[in-house]
């Protein structure tokens, strides 16, 4: 399989509704130790000005990986997942995800460069709530790797 | 104790910590994230693939360091900016038989890398490593100082 180069500048309209819940919260802080109070406790994140529970910073991930999954699984980026390498990440917060948000992510192919027999695609998520407000914008690159590689 | 922008400076030390990491907290994290990819918990499929045995997730790696600058600033809230280069795996022995030992240990220390006044903001940079090698590269988080 080849990637197709014309990937780049590609948009996948924002999915499926993901609906942030309170256990999944505890969950996903639980599988990073994260041990802060406010992912856990409704008090301890209201304490610090939160409506709800505070979803850890790598949280989005989540989300994003999803909307990915609309590139990745598309027959036509010619892309093989099990030669796909995570080679980086960033997050950026709009303002912090917490319980009760729904949110929807739109994804875009930034950029699709050769390397080697394979490639490394950049995808960016815009992560917002069903009603517009913009949550958190995460990068990321994945590099497929070539056969020979 | 409140951590305010004045009294920060570039190359502050904000301290270290570890993570112990089991097939086990794989097994959770796969299951946390969505991320069922069988490297992370397969010993034959990932040898199968070319690794010297099951890997962690780039991403739980990335989730567990970032402890150490909440635990600092005190807000999960406060981190507004992560990112990282993901250069090495961190392979996980199989301790399931041995309850309590590690499959594998990171070492997460940070500094202050630049402080932004005009922002409020300080960029905390993370290193993160397993058996002496760097697994994450330019590990940047970026927090508002309230």
């Amino acid at each position: 399989m080849t990637i197709n180069p014309e990937l780049q500048g590609r948009s996948y309209p924002a999915g499926d509704v993901y609906a942030v819940g309170r256990e999944k919260i505890r969950e996903f802080a639980r599988s990073v130790q994260a041990t802060h109070p406010a992912h856990f406790d409704i008090e301890a994140a209201r304490a610090l000005g939160h409506r709800d529970l505070v979803a850890p910073p790598t949280f989005a991930i989540i989300v994003a990986q999803r909307a990915d999954a609309q590139l990745i699984n598309d027959p036509d980026a010619g892309i093989d997942f099990t030669r796909v390498v995570h080679a980086d990440q960033r997050f950026i917060h709009h303002r912090a995800i917490v319980a009760g948000d729904q949110l929807v992510a739109e994804l875009h192919v930034d950029q699709v460069r050769a390397m080697g027999g394979g490639a490394m695609i950049t995808t960016r998520a815009e992560i917002s709530t069903v009603e517009g407000e913009k949550t958190a914008t995460t990068t990321s690159s994945i590099l497929v790797r070539g056969e020979e590689q | 104790m409140a951590i305010t922008l004045a009294a920060l400076t570039v190359g502050q030390d904000i301290g270290s910590t570890t993570v112990d990491v089991t097939r086990l907290g794989l097994v959770q994290y796969a299951g946390a994230s969505g991320d069922f990819n069988p490297i992370h918990w397969n010993e034959a499929f990932a040898r199968g693939v070319d690794l010297p045995g099951v890997i962690a997730h780039g991403m739980f790696t990335m989730g567990a360091a970032v402890q150490l600058v909440i635990d600092w600033i005190g807000d999960p809230a406060a981190v507004i900016d992560y990112q990282t280069r993901f250069t090495r795996p961190v392979t996980v022995e199989d301790t399931t038989a041995q309850p309590g030992t590690p499959g594998a240990v990171i070492e997460v220390s940070g500094v202050v890398g630049a402080v932004d006044a005009d922002n409020a903001t300080a960029r905390i940079d993370l290193t993160v490593s397993f058996g002496g090698q760097k697994v994450l590269v330019k590990a940047q988080a970026v927090v508002r100082v309230w």
